[in-house]
């Protein structure tokens, strides 16, 4: 006997979001992203439409961490030191949807750029490359809040994804993003309750609702991953049955959270028993990458052109079952 | 849980006002205050203000559909009259109300059919609201069976236990409590319920605090749906907190506010 496939029909959905803007919607940007827009789980085709699959970032950063391992800096290092160059490799070679610079060496303990110096940086890579941008701050919440006002005027048109507001610290970046018409992102630190709170005090400053980016932080395999899976799947139910304060597009940090491991980083000498440490370490990044896909994230940043190709590779197989 | 705003009523003197004098700001202005205040479907019911109550009712929908797309509950005794409001409806409309009484029964499903609306049942019929759990729960069994055999989905059925005043019956009000769960348990899926909680506080002194309790208790024993005032904060921020405290929505600090964001 035949056995009905029992699906789900869900009532709600995620809000689209589009990141870059061409020529004719007054931006320099060759396309558009768009993230969002399904009213089902991830890659259940079946129970509803997906019609933004889920796209990759690659980041690009203005100061390298001196504890990456060779396996990393290894594809990019004729571009490490020059992130317009590394942006544009990243765009022409390894086929990114959208380019994330991570403005790491502003923060006040690192090389404490200057504001300056930071735009010049900022207008480098956007002459570099004609893909969307994302603008990924210090950290430093004193320091971020000198940086976003003059980024986003220097971007202004382009319709970028700008982040992070925090609960304690979103007015600023939420105004400026309003103003110059750019996207939010939205983080909480691993907490669906501040998530939830977050997105409201962005509402009701009138971040308008198809611009607002959650990214409800990135625990990595291994540590703390399942965390954020659960959050993410919460929050993703919570959209799909209706909840209009919970229905935007998710972004996940799988580059340097995943790089940060101990299984990324141990060198062969010391931890032999795991086998090539390259090999590894891609294999880390492009498990944590499905992870968050599965746990529903609409966009991943993403450092490795290896990891990014079995992602991506994955990605079409279960788009097209 | 789906609030039906019940401030649309000819009983109410502005209403009949509004009606009498064919003032359709005034009839606009309370619909879209018991939308903003969170109201999912607006009641709307002629009362005694009219002499011709179809015309009355076709007037009403006309006049509230022009500033809210927010479906509509058509409240008349009278078939004819709640024919008028379905046909003037764009949008699926709920009909208010059906007894079990068998003639009743049928023409309303019939115009449930035919209009694809929404079928408010009351746990009565001929013989009166019995004064037992089961006998109320066979009445709304008798209900839905009827609109099963025209077609009628389980869950565009809404069931109401009958809420009495409990100044007058204080016996009355657990048994609705418990039917509330009972008649959660006849099909699946599940009938909606739903009551006209006003009725509870008839007579008492301070009736929005008895109202408030009996919603919130009423929710904890599975409401879907209740007819209520939506302008009354105290009973829509306790109404949120019950379902805050079932685990319905996700709790954040500002959760009322939230919750009106999510509608």
């Amino acid at each position: 006997m035949p056995v009905a496939k029992l699906l789900e029909k869900w009532t709600g959905s995620v809000n689209e979001v589009a990141i870059g803007a061409t020529a004719s919607e007054g931006g320099t940007r060759s396309k558009v992203v768009k993230l969002g827009g399904q009213n089902t789980l991830p890659f259940l085709t079946e129970e509803g439409t997906i019609p933004n699959p889920p796209s990759i970032a690659m980041e690009v950063v203005d100061m390298v961490n001196p504890e990456w391992p060779s396996a990393l800096t290894e594809p990019f290092k004729d571009v490490i030191n020059n992130p317009a160059k590394w942006a544009k490799k990243c765009q022409d070679e390894y086929k990114a949807d959208a380019i994330c610079l991570r403005l790491v060496g502003a923060h006040p303990e690192n090389k404490n750029t200057s504001v300056a110096d930071v735009i010049k940086t900022v207008q480098e890579v956007k002459s570099a490359v004609s893909i969307p941008m994302i603008i990924w701050g210090c950290g430093s919440a004193e320091k971020d809040n000198q940086l976003f006002p003059a980024i986003s005027q220097a971007l202004k048109g382009e319709r970028c994804l700008m982040g992070t507001a925090t609960q304690d610290n979103y007015k600023v970046l939420a105004a400026t993003c309003i103003a110059d018409g750019h996207n939010i992102i939205a983080e909480s630190p691993l907490d669906i309750n501040i998530c939830k709170q977050l997105n409201i005090l962005l509402l009701d400053m009138e971040m308008p609702s198809n611009r607002i980016v959650i990214f409800p932080s990135t625990g990595p395999l291994g540590y703390g991953f399942e965390y954020s899976y659960s959050i993410m799947e919460r929050t993703r139910l919570a959209a799909l049955g209706g909840d209009k304060t919970m229905a935007y597009p998710m972004i996940a940090v799988v580059s340097n959270e995943s790089w940060k491991t101990k299984e990324a980083k141990a060198p062969e000498s010391d931890m032999p028993m795991w086998g090539k440490a390259a090999e590894r370490a891609i294999m880390w990044e492009a498990t944590t990458a499905i992870g968050f896909l599965l746990g529903g994230s609409d966009m991943l940043i993403m450092y490795h052109p290896k990891a990014i190709e079995l992602t991506r590779k994955y990605m079409q197989q279960m788009m097209k079952t | 849980m789906i609030v039906i705003g019940e401030r649309i009523n000819g009983m109410f003197k502005m209403v009949r006002k509004g009606i009498q004098e064919k003032d359709k700001k005034i009839i606009q202005d309370i619909a879209k205050k018991q939308v903003e205040a969170g109201a999912r479907i607006l009641d709307v019911n002629v009362g005694p203000a009219a002499a011709d109550d179809v015309a009355a009712m076709q007037w009403l929908v006309e006049t509230i559909q022009e500033v809210t797309d927010t479906p509509l509950s058509i409240d008349s005794a009278k078939p004819p009259v709640i024919e008028a409001g379905l046909k003037a409806c764009k949008k699926k409309a709920l009909i208010n109300s059906t007894t079990g009484e068998q003639a009743k029964l049928e023409t309303l499903v019939g115009l449930a059919k035919k209009y694809n609306a929404g079928l408010l049942g009351l746990c009565m019929d001929e013989k009166g609201i019995p004064d037992n759990i089961q006998a109320r729960v066979e009445i709304g069994l008798r209900i839905l069976a009827c609109a099963m055999e025209a077609g009628i989905p389980t869950d565009d059925i809404h069931l109401d236990p009958v809420v009495l005043p409990v100044k007058f019956g204080q016996a009355q009000t657990p048994m609705m409590f418990q039917t509330i769960r009972e008649l959660k348990t006849l099909s699946d899926p599940a009938p909606k319920t739903v009551v006209g909680l006003s009725n509870v506080s008839q007579g008492c002194l301070d009736r929005p605090m008895v109202n408030r309790i009996a919603l919130v208790m009423a929710i904890a024993n599975g409401l879907d749906e209740a007819i209520v005032d939506p302008m009354d904060k105290d009973l829509m921020n306790s109404m949120i907190t019950a379902e805050l405290l079932l685990n319905k929505f996700i709790y954040c600090d500002s959760y009322l506010t939230a919750y009106m964001k999510a509608l």
